[in-house]
């Protein structure tokens, strides 16, 4: 975990002042609201239907147990007793009031959390692999490079008022589990034949309206020129990403409109020209900065020997409801005698992603005794205790199952990945927790999930697509239709090593034929695969859209036909 | 009529005239005048017989490098930002100072609010024109709002990365 020194702590508590005083002179009205606006969102303050929202940034989804006392705390003193993870592994207070924001970033900031550059037209908060450091497909641990850049992008006073909201995803292992290319620019690690160490850089992708994945820019960046290459990137865009539409302000639009090649050419002509300035020496990391800042991410002290438990299966036979957790919640890790332990938020009756009070501090005790005082958020909007040892798994188990977070459902069909939608957002055109809840409770028998296999239902309430809907197996899009809430469907979308943006396939749904229209493509699929090892996306991959959209519309089309 | 705009980070009266696109009289306009790059390229002789000091007001959507040749030489020049959440001419500025090595007098100009401000000096503004409606005090106070910066700009900023690596050089 990074640990902060008096130069971090010094720049949060300047910052929260600094807001403090500007939520003050709008109170005063000193600041218009649309320029207050424009500053709160820089501090993570959005504001939604009923009340503001404020999103903490959870840098590259790494948590310790202080910080989750810390949201227990704030949860309970200044909003309704929960909060909510997202998408992009960040968490979100539904209900604070206004004038209490400014306290409530001086708490967070006790605990190295903030609300910096959470939202607004600047450079968001980096998401990761939620593995990092514990993977065994990983070839490189990607949190130094994100805290580097987290440094580099941090209130950087040129890049601070970009055309538009700008993301960064990083990956150092075989599997892309932090939807790498769905962001502004991915950043993946690689070691080349020599042994060299750099970053192979995509980049114009991005959810919301037009959909889209990120390009090779670059296959090669040297280690050494990580902030160099992202400035160029950084630069660019902000000379020449459009500023007269908002829906067509995205980096990803400079790309489609200049063409790949002209696009490819810019990037790399400032990179060339900082690479040869002052700027360049600025920007150029050596080897000590790397290795003094991956100083804060060695590998716990794990104890191979004593970790080990032999009769995991036997515990397993005895006991039908861990067996279906381990199997469903609990994955390998690199190390011997450890596991990696799925914390799922997506429990019946519940909306996806939220925490209370009490399950944050059940969190932060579990992740004391269990895992080394950590905690990651993923960005299906469920936390993983990293570093569990086997022996402990069983007592795991039933304290988080006592917590209402062992729900034996992770990459599932009620794994449902949901933004809050029309029930709190002021984007939303509509719900998608109760869809999501729909979706939940016709398939919450837990066979019926297992027979079914791994699959990505998402969730978004409009087309900015929070709930990455456009990236789902089958992806559901809430639309406004003459003030009723109708529900595009899309299949085969991807966020993974195989990512693909999905297709629509047909006539919009209400809001009552959603569960059932869901149903009819699982039973589809069931009866389309080819074994019980063919995913839904395998499966829609090799019969591809008609015969899922016979099914879903059947009863039109035979009514058609009648 | 002088105005008072924030100059090396205190207030100051200012001595600089904008001679629109268009106003012919150009020796009435006073000794110090900034025009638009349009007018400066086409009227340069002109201009330089008429006035002691012209300064150029240039776009945000200029290439800044291509044009710098034809301004390098000017004791100022003025950049605009049409919203203050436009940030074109913050990267202007900070290519000038940082890349082509611009000495001169660094002016923001157009919706200027004060917080904007900060992120103006750090990007190398020595000039700031506030937007008519703001405090000039809390402007002047702006520029000093956060003392501590992870990234060098066009300031006296060092890195973070770097100032850590001496740091750590200085205590073995």
């Amino acid at each position: 975990m990074y640990r902060y020194d008096d130069t971090d702590r010094a720049l949060l508590r300047q910052r929260v002042e600094q807001f403090r005083d500007q939520t003050r002179r709008f109170l005063a009205g000193e600041l218009t609201e649309e320029e207050y606006r424009h500053l709160r969102l820089r501090n993570g303050l959005y504001q939604q239907r009923f009340a503001p929202m404020l999103r903490i940034s959870v840098p590259y989804g790494l948590l310790e147990s202080a910080q989750l006392r810390k949201m227990a705390h704030l949860v309970r003193k200044y909003d309704k007793g929960y909060a909510h993870f997202t998408t992009r592994q960040n968490i979100q207070l539904n209900w604070p009031k206004l004038e209490q924001v400014p306290d409530i970033l001086g708490e967070l900031a006790e605990v190295q959390l903030h609300g910096i550059q959470a939202c607004g037209n600047d450079t968001r908060n980096i998401t990761s692999d939620y593995l990092a450091g514990a993977a065994a497909d990983e070839h490189i641990d990607p949190r130094p490079y994100c805290e580097l850049l987290r440094q580099f992008i941090t209130l950087h006073p040129e890049f601070y008022w970009l055309p538009r909201k700008f993301k960064f995803g990083f990956t150092g292992a075989a599997v892309d589990r932090a939807a790498t290319r769905t962001n502004d620019v991915a950043v993946h690690l690689v070691r080349r034949k020599d042994g060299a160490v750099g970053y192979r850089f995509f980049v114009g992708g991005g959810l919301g309206r037009q959909p889209m994945l990120g390009q090779e820019m670059n296959a090669f960046v040297p280690e050494s020129d990580l902030l160099r290459y992202s400035c160029a990137i950084l630069r660019t865009f902000n000379r020449f990403g459009r500023r007269d539409n908002i829906h067509k302000a995205r980096i990803k639009i400079v790309l489609r409109e200049w063409g790949y090649e002209r696009f490819r050419a810019a990037i790399e002509e400032e990179y060339a020209r900082i690479k040869w300035s002052v700027e360049g020496e600025e920007l150029l990391l050596l080897p000590e900065d790397i290795e003094r800042v991956r100083a804060h991410f060695t590998a716990p002290p794990y104890r191979p020997a004593s970790a080990t438990r032999a009769d995991l299966a036997g515990l397993a036979a005895r006991d039908a409801g861990f067996a279906a957790w381990i199997k469903r919640n609990v994955r390998a890790h690199k190390m011997p005698g450890y596991r990696v332990v799925f914390v799922s938020l997506k429990a019946p009756d519940r909306v996806p992603g939220d925490c209370t009070a009490e399950q944050f501090e059940a969190l932060a005790e579990l992740c004391d005794a269990y895992s080394f005082g950590e905690l990651r958020s993923t960005y299906d909007q469920n936390l993983v205790l990293a570093d569990v040892a086997e022996r402990d798994l069983h007592e795991l188990w039933r304290k988080l199952d006592a917590a209402g977070l062992a729900t034996p459902n992770i990459g599932l069909v009620t794994d449902i990945v949901c933004c809050p939608g029309l029930d709190l957002c002021g984007l939303a055109n509509a719900g998608s927790v109760g869809p999501a809840q729909d979706i939940y409770r016709r398939f919450d028998a837990l066979e019926s999930q297992y027979e079914i296999g791994p699959i990505r239902i998402t969730i978004s309430g409009c087309m900015n697509g929070c709930g990455h809907h456009s990236v789902g197996h089958i992806g559901i899009l809430g639309v406004d239709k003459h003030g009723e809430e109708w529900y595009q469907v899309t299949l085969g979308g991807s966020a993974g090593n195989d990512a693909a943006i999905g297709e629509r396939i047909g006539r919009a749904l209400a809001r009552d034929e959603i569960a059932d229209g869901v149903e009819r493509l699982i039973r589809g699929y069931l009866e389309l695969r080819c074994d019980e090892d063919e995913t839904f996306i395998e499966c829609y991959r090799r019969v591809g859209m008609a015969p899922f959209k016979t099914r879903l519309y059947e009863s039109e089309s035979e009514a058609a036909a009648a | 009529m002088t105005m008072t705009i924030l100059r090396d980070g205190e207030l100051a009266q200012d001595h600089w005239t904008v001679l629109e696109d268009g106003v012919g009289d150009i020796a009435s306009a006073g000794n110090r005048v900034i025009v638009t790059l349009t007018r400066w390229r086409a009227e340069r002789e002109a201009l330089l017989a008429a006035h002691a000091a012209v300064g150029v007001l240039v776009p945000n959507t200029a290439d800044i490098e291509a044009i710098y040749p034809g301004i390098r030489d000017r004791p100022l020049i003025a950049l605009q930002f049409p919203a203050f959440t436009d940030g074109r001419a913050l990267s202007q500025a900070v290519v000038l100072r940082k890349r082509l090595g611009f000495r001169g007098e660094l002016r923001a100009v157009g919706d200027v609010i004060r917080d904007l401000v900060f992120w103006l000096g750090r990007c190398g503004f020595d000039s700031i024109v506030p937007r008519k409606d703001q405090s000039l005090e809390g402007c002047r106070a702006a520029l000093a709002e956060l003392t501590v910066a992870y990234q060098a700009a066009a300031d006296e900023h060092a890195p973070v990365w770097i100032r850590r690596r001496t740091a750590r050089a200085a205590a073995h």
